[in-house]
């Protein structure tokens, strides 16, 4: 567009036309589609390089430091959380956590899948809308009110325990009672979830299957392990392990309900690293602990991504 | 014929008890979905004194409700500071997280360029990373550039935990609109963000209002961040401001602590409650689609 205005302007100037062309150029390379297309992923390159792929690399960084800071280590701190008695507890209550949490969270939304898909069409809506509640609300603040309703003294729980049985659980301050706690919140906080990814896909399986079943004499128990099981084994296997990232992982609600506590033995990796990194100011050995998430998260990350490749391909 | 007819209304029978039966189970699973929230409801309306008493059934009111907890609420505490920080953080974190994805997302659907499919994975894997793996490395980042105890430090990261699932759902729908359009739209002569404005944007709305509600939840109950990288009440967010400040040493702090948990979590329970259709279409394409 400028060059033509270039050369009328001033035909003896050899510059000022080869800044025009180089111009136009410019803007002919920025016209170009694959160019467009790379510009309008700049700022999300931008944002997961800068911060998600730099942090995650400053962060194995930052944990072959000492606690200061200023002197390289090695692997000094993974050394010193192998010896530690408290480290494994974590490993272990994560997984427990994790195992448990994750195996009752799809249950219980596959029951209630089925439930409310057996109810007439025109109710479905209100009882699922009923249902999400508990995963609508922000974690932190739903688990306030667990919080409370464990409170050992004033809280329900213990009251109706008192009344009918005569007895009372310290729920938050012994470590069987508060493990367990932590998971039922959990639990509760994450079954809408599957309830929702479950219905949608049962909403999806063929009704001819179960008729065809029916006429052959299938009972409810073996259209559900024959066509049902069959037809969501994918979205099941994607969920699981969706949920398994995300409750391993978990941070809100182990650290309202407990802090990790009594005696460390509800933390979670999360948690755990916050407490140490954050609370005590140790940034390393925090760095640390936060990157043993990685591997459960690269082999779910993989499982995931091949399922969802499969997928792509049926479809 | 005989035998026919008694099968028939054993069918007709058992499935009026199948549906008893699910109702039955239905009810007592929102029970227990619903009893927290119900229960936090009672005790915001609760006095001190029968909150700290252990007369009556605790899960109904026993004496006069109140309404003083809210009242204190409001007028004694940060509540109103920290609802201010949370909607501002939420605005900014909506409004780049929107821009960025969706821009993304048309490159990536509609046109081609050197490595475009890896970074297609890439925005997938992004969205698996959890929060807690790299609070640590941000928490310097973020003291490097000075953010550190501010409400704009939130505004910085939240769209890491908003943009990767946005872009990949985004993807999903603008993928499904026909190629045709586009045709279309390019005989008229149609540049590049008319074609976004005029078509994808209009076709692909409730694909946008479901990355939408979806960011909004993100920053409006993220927790972790808040807790790890504001420290000042006039800088927090809603989450960590009730967890924090409102919990004293008192034990009767309860009632105060329930009506601002209700209070905080208000906003993203009544957008759901409207809008719970788009989101949930949303959130089923985005796990499932490819």
């Amino acid at each position: 567009m400028s060059q033509p205005a270039a050369q009328e302007q001033a035909p003896g100037s050899e510059a000022a036309a080869n800044i025009g062309t180089v111009f136009t150029k410019f803007r002919k390379f920025l016209q170009r589609r694959p160019t467009l297309a790379f510009l309008l992923c700049a700022p999300l390159l931008a944002l997961v390089i800068g911060l998600i792929v730099y942090p995650f690399f400053y962060s194995i960084n930052l944990s072959l430091l000492n606690r200061k800071e200023t002197r390289f280590v090695g692997l000094a701190n993974y050394l010193f959380l192998f010896k530690r008695d408290t480290f494994w507890m974590v490993v272990r209550q994560s997984v427990l956590f994790t195992l448990t949490a994750v195996f009752f969270k799809a249950l219980i939304g596959f029951i209630m899948a089925h439930l409310i898909d057996a109810i007439p069409t025109h109710r479905q809506r209100l009882w699922r809308g009923l249902a999400l509640i508990p995963w609508v609300m922000p974690p932190a603040l739903s688990t306030l009110g667990w919080w409370w309703i464990f409170d050992p003294s004033h809280s329900a729980l213990n009251w109706i325990l008192q009344t009918f049985f005569g007895t009372s659980v310290p729920w938050l301050s012994e470590t069987f009672w508060a493990r367990f706690c932590v998971i039922l919140v959990n639990i509760w906080w994450g079954s809408p979830f599957f309830l929702i990814m479950y219905l949608a896909a049962l909403k999806s399986v063929p009704a001819n299957l179960y008729e065809a079943a029916s006429i052959d004499g299938a009972n409810a128990w073996q259209k559900l392990i024959h066509i049902t099981i069959p037809m969501l084994r994918n979205i099941i296997a994607i969920t699981m392990l969706f949920s398994t990232i995300v409750t391993f992982a978990n941070f809100d609600i182990v650290q309202v309900l407990t802090r990790g506590g009594p005696r460390n033995t509800t933390h979670l990796f999360g948690t755990y690293s916050f407490s140490l990194g954050i609370m005590l100011g140790d940034i390393p050995l925090g760095a640390c602990i936060s990157l043993f998430l990685f591997p459960v998260l690269a082999v779910a990350a993989f499982f995931i991504l091949r399922n969802v490749r499969e997928r792509v391909r049926q479809v | 014929m005989i035998r026919k007819a008694f099968s028939f209304s054993n069918i007709q029978r058992n499935r009026r008890w199948a549906l008893i039966l699910a109702y039955f189970f239905l009810i007592l699973f929102i029970i227990f979905f619903l009893f927290p929230p119900y229960y936090m409801i009672v005790t915001s309306f609760k006095t001190n004194e029968e909150i700290s008493s252990v007369k009556g059934i605790p899960w109904i009111i026993n004496q006069a409700p109140t309404l003083y907890h809210y009242k204190n609420l409001l007028t004694n505490t940060y509540f109103l500071t920290h609802f201010k920080n949370t909607a501002i953080v939420t605005i900014f974190t909506v409004a780049i997280s929107m821009t960025i994805s969706i821009l993304a997302a048309y490159s990536l659907s509609r046109m081609r360029f050197f490595g475009s499919a890896v970074l297609a994975t890439g925005v997938f894997l992004t969205y698996l990373v959890p929060e807690t793996l790299l609070f640590i490395p941000l928490f310097k980042v973020l003291g490097k550039l000075g953010l550190l105890n501010s409400k704009w430090a939130l505004v910085v990261v939240f769209p890491t935990l908003a943009v990767p699932f946005c872009t990949w759902i985004m993807i999903g729908y603008f993928g499904s609109i026909p190629k045709a359009l586009d045709e279309a739209a390019l005989i008229d002569g149609a540049r590049w963000y008319q074609m976004l404005f005029q078509v994808f944007i209009p076709v692909a709305m409730p694909g946008i209002i479901a990355a939408t509600i979806f960011a909004f939840t993100i920053s409006w109950a993220n927790f972790l961040y808040p807790l790890a990288f504001v420290y000042s009440n006039e800088e927090m967010t809603l989450t960590v401001g009730t967890v924090t400040t409102l919990i004293r040493g008192d034990v009767y702090h309860w009632g105060g602590l329930m009506a601002g948990a209700l209070l905080a979590a208000a906003p993203p329970v009544i957008i759901y409650a409207f809008l719970m259709d788009y989101y949930i279409s949303g959130l089923t394409a985005g796990t499932v689609k490819g």
